[in-house]
């Protein structure tokens, strides 16, 4: 159970954590080919910055780029958001050192997509304008729900940064030989830079370059591997059984019976997909409906298509780079470890010229990755607690604009010196925390306003609270903070994913205490259900983003 | 939204016919997803050799076609979805939307 666990945190953590590199890395030497490329990129993407600066006027273009995305485009961004340089690096070093596993990690990271499909999205685009708390609150008390989901959200967006701050500097440090801190203060400024000044049409067209950057070298490290073995999977396999001596790399390994810990991450990686804000968002970027279930079909084959991408670059690592001295250190294990496999690969199948375009490639996508986290935690603060709690929806936009921008500002310093704070804690438990909290508060919040006429204020507040203290008690209780980090001999709350539990007490706690609400207020949101439902429904209301 | 709105979209039939139709397509969907995903979970939890067996004499397992399969249902189910939506549930939103400007 335990190796269950483990592995399935390893492949959370690598995924997603920014935690692509664990522990201590030695700074290179510089790598003049990748900075040139990284530069190139920087300028381009600054250019696009400046364009899009003359195209952000209003509130409803910094935060969603004016609806004026296309579903294709929406797609490749989101795709973007997904594929972040943790879960390029850390899914392929899975493979590489495991094999068949980092399919099955793989395949979990997907299936939400198409559930979020389904049941979500559509809905979400004809409610929303900016934030899934306009959602949330559609038809519910504006204060107490836009201060829970800005709370969640900010609290998802802060773990999720920091994650990816720690990660990128030790990335950047090893792939560009530059300072730890210096590479965190590089990526903070220019990440500020290009939400500030650019908005949400900037951080799109930065996460769309990125995506399809990664796409084309993940494709031709693929395509030079297969072209190896006269794009045989059998040859490929079978050199790779060879190199590593076992066949266990076949089969999925080292996994034994656990069905909570397999169901609770489950859960926590459909519904924390479902609930992360940063995602969520880009579904407001898009003119309808139609354009918005457009996005999830492309990104559902982008996302896949790069996870089979990442599975023979893995298997290609196992085959090319575990076999060639110059990758290894003396005991045999691989420079910068396993995560790095990718990054010697794009090496050994295309010289220093590539690993320059890859390592650049690496970069670019950590700040699109971080851009897009920002620019969702400055709207939670502008759009959702300042315009419309505080302000009661009286803010003028300009005033908003500014406090969106401050609060870019102040989150991107924020960033920055918990980054350079964090360089040595164990940041495994903080992505997990923040898939838990997305799933337990912000998602069924969501979910329900949407479904279930019977919601009230007083059930959303008290169940969504419930559920995000326990996604953090239990996170705290479970084996990773009790025991790894507080030291402590054994966890008090056994798994690793509390989705299952907390989720439930979300749901159950939102339930009961909105049926046993029976004051007038929550007469009046439950008549309100049927106009919301009616609009989520057809989009009738929705269009030209009218305000509500 | 107007009550006249919220009244001339309820009593159209065509209204009940889209909730209806698309409320038990997404979730036959969702819990077919599901169904297969946890699945292969479960079959992973419970009997990996299963997966780990090679097909014919190489060494390539069967749970190598099996999890790319899921990846590529993944994709195909969701454009099954926006096939059926793009084809038949906007046609009847747009009847509604029709109706409810009272046209």
């Amino acid at each position: 159970m335990n190796k269950l666990l483990l592995l399935f945190g390893l492949s959370l953590t690598a995924l997603f954590g920014g935690g692509a590199i664990e522990g201590d890395v030695t700074k290179s030497d510089l790598n003049i080919p990748a900075i040139v490329m990284f530069l190139a990129f920087v300028l381009a993407t600054l250019g696009i910055t400046y364009w899009a600066s003359k195209r952000t006027q209003t509130a409803s273009d910094f935060y969603t780029a004016g609806g004026g995305i296309t579903g294709f485009q929406n797609g490749l961004a989101i795709a973007g958001d997904f594929m972040s340089a943790a879960s390029f690096l850390g899914i392929s070093g899975l493979v590489y050192l495991k094999g068949y596993d980092g399919l099955i990690y793989s395949i979990g990271f997907l299936v939400g997509w198409p559930i979020i499909l389904f049941l979500i999205a559509e809905q979400l685009r004809n409610l929303g304008k900016h934030t899934f708390a306009d959602v949330a609150s559609y038809r519910l008390r504006q204060l107490p729900i836009r201060t829970l989901a800005a709370f969640g959200s900010i609290a998802t967006v802060l773990l999720y940064l920091i994650a990816q701050m720690v990660g990128s500097g030790k990335l950047i440090q090893l792939l560009f030989g530059l300072d730890y801190s210096v590479a965190v203060i590089l990526v903070g400024l220019l990440m500020i830079l290009y939400v500030t000044v650019g908005g949400m049409l900037a951080t799109t067209w930065v996460q769309i370059i990125k995506a399809v950057l990664l796409l084309s070298g993940a494709t031709f490290m693929a395509i030079a591997v297969m072209s190896h073995y006269g794009f045989s999977f059998e040859s490929l396999f079978q050199a790779a059984v060879d190199a590593k001596g076992t066949e266990a790399i076949m089969s999925p390994g080292g996994l034994v019976s656990d069905p909570v810990s397999a169901i609770s991450l489950g859960i926590a990686l459909m519904f924390g997909t479902a609930g992360l804000p940063h995602i969520l968002m880009r579904f407001f970027t898009v003119s309808d409906a139609k354009e918005a279930r457009k996005s999830v079909f492309y990104a559902t084959g982008f996302i896949g298509y790069f996870y089979i991408l990442t599975f023979i670059i893995g298997f290609g690592a196992i085959v090319l780079v575990s076999t060639n001295p110059e990758y290894l250190d003396i005991a045999g294990n691989l420079i910068g470890g396993n995560n790095m496999a990718a990054i010697h690969l794009s090496h050994s199948v295309g010289g220093d010229i590539f690993l320059g375009f890859i390592s650049a490639v690496a970069f670019a996508t950590i700040l699109a990755v971080v851009s897009g986290l920002t620019l969702a935690g400055a709207s939670a603060i502008s759009h959702d607690l300042y315009a419309s709690a505080f302000q009661h929806g009286q803010a003028d936009e300009k005033s908003e604009m500014r406090i969106s921008k401050i609060s870019t500002v102040s989150l991107g310093i924020i960033a920055i010196f918990l980054g350079i704070l964090f360089e040595q804690q164990n940041i495994a438990f903080m992505v997990g925390l923040a898939f838990a909290i997305a799933a337990s508060t912000n998602f069924p919040i969501l979910f329900l306003s949407m479904f279930w006429k019977g919601l009230t204020t007083r059930g959303a507040v008290i169940g969504g609270s419930l559920g995000l203290i326990t996604a953090i008690v239990l996170v705290v209780l479970g084996p990773i903070v009790w025991v790894q980090i507080f030291g402590n001999a054994e966890a008090i709350f056994p798994y690793k994913y509390p989705a299952l539990f907390s989720v439930t007490v979300a749901f159950v706690g939102i339930y009961f205490f909105s049926v046993t609400d029976k004051s007038d207020s929550a007469d009046k949101e439950r008549e309100a259900y049927e106009a919301q439902f009616i609009r989520s429904q057809t989009g009738i209301g929705a269009e030209g983003a009218v305000a509500h | 939204m107007e009550q006249s709105i919220v009244d001339r979209v309820k009593s159209n039939p065509k209204f009940e016919q889209l909730v209806k139709e698309r409320s038990s397509f997404a979730w036959k969907l969702s819990i077919l997803m599901l169904v297969v995903y946890y699945a292969f979970i479960m079959v992973i939890a419970f009997s990996p050799e299963t997966l780990g067996a090679s097909i014919g004499d190489g060494v390539t397992s069967i749970g190598i076609p099996i999890g790319i399969a899921i990846i590529i249902f993944s994709f195909i189910i969701t454009g099954v979805y926006v096939y059926r939506a793009n084809n038949h549930f906007d046609k009847l939103t747009a009847d509604i939307k029709k109706g409810a400007k009272g046209e």
